[in-house]
């Protein structure tokens, strides 16, 4: 007869010593989750919900919020953690679906080069954006340039 | 063992009103709940690597970003919208149905009920954002 492991059995039992990166992945994915809705809520509420929603994103609408730093820190903040956890749950869709070998290894491999790419020119955009780029059109930036 | 003792062993342990399932997961709202939170966390992903690329063009110049944000603000685009935000709220939602039931015994036990309420949050949420998003989207 054929024997079905429960459900939550480890494909490989965890390291006797060292430190189990599965348990903290697991915990990452929790402790994320609940900071994510908070930062994805508030996103989606200040960008589609407040006057005019997705309507009024344009260029200007990027540099007026990216003037305050506690969004720029919002959404470096939202990059990291939405790409980690999103990149380790893909991870395990691949643990599910394929098996060890140099396909799994490629496939996890381009998860981590995906996410680590973003996370780098997500957080160098958002802290070395210039909102008021000399020779735009100034009908195309934040109102706060004219003064300049 | 004998097909006819495997069926006597069967029928003596379980239930006479309970049929057994096709598959392991037996459907039903676990498994329902497991699937369309794999479905949403993937279509997430993927709108997430695009997002951050699009996002990434105010780095490039103003009439760049206006001219690929301009693409989020058409009708396809904004029933796009919709959906992408539907899933996010269901993926928000029965996460943390997900935690309660990972670490507190009566969410263990209910679970059923807390996948209604996940759907119930859902439907509320939704009726909340839909037709403000869609007046935005199809007004102007």
């Amino acid at each position: 007869m054929t024997v079905i492991e429960s459900p939550r059995t480890p494909a490989r039992p965890a390291p006797k010593r060292g430190v189990n990166w599965e348990k903290w992945g697991w915990i990452y994915m929790r402790a994320s989750g609940v900071v994510l809705i908070v930062l994805i809520f508030g996103h989606l509420f200040t960008n589609l919900m407040v006057g005019e929603g997705v309507k009024a994103i344009d260029f200007g609408f990027v540099g007026g919020k990216w003037a305050d730093p506690f969004w720029q820190w919002w959404d470096v903040l939202m990059l990291w953690l939405a790409l980690i956890h999103g990149a380790n749950g893909m991870r395990t869709l691949v643990n599910d679906y394929t098996s060890p070998g140099v396909m799994q290894k490629v496939l996890k491999g381009a998860l981590f080069a995906a996410a680590a790419v973003l996370i780098v020119l997500g957080t160098l955009v958002v802290f070395t954006f210039d909102p008021c780029p000399a020779g735009s059109p100034a009908d195309l930036l934040p109102s706060f340039c004219e003064a300049a | 063992m004998s097909e006819a003792s495997t069926r006597t062993l069967t029928a003596s342990t379980k239930p006479a009103q309970q049929r057994p399932g096709g598959t392991l997961y037996r459907g039903r709202e676990g498994m329902w709940s497991w699937v369309l939170h794999r479905i949403t966390g993937v279509a997430i992903f993927f709108f997430l690597l695009v997002h951050v690329l699009d996002t990434a063009l105010v780095r490039v110049s103003p009439e760049a970003y206006n001219a690929v944000i301009g693409t989020y603000q058409t009708p396809i685009m904004g029933l796009g919208e919709v959906a992408l935000v539907g899933a996010i709220v269901f993926h928000a939602f029965n996460g943390l149905r997900v935690i309660l039931v990972d670490f507190w015994s009566w969410a263990t036990r209910h679970q059923r009920v807390l996948f209604y309420v996940v759907i119930a949050l859902w439907v509320v949420t939704m009726l909340a954002f839909v037709p403000r998003h869609l007046i935005n989207v199809f007004s102007h």
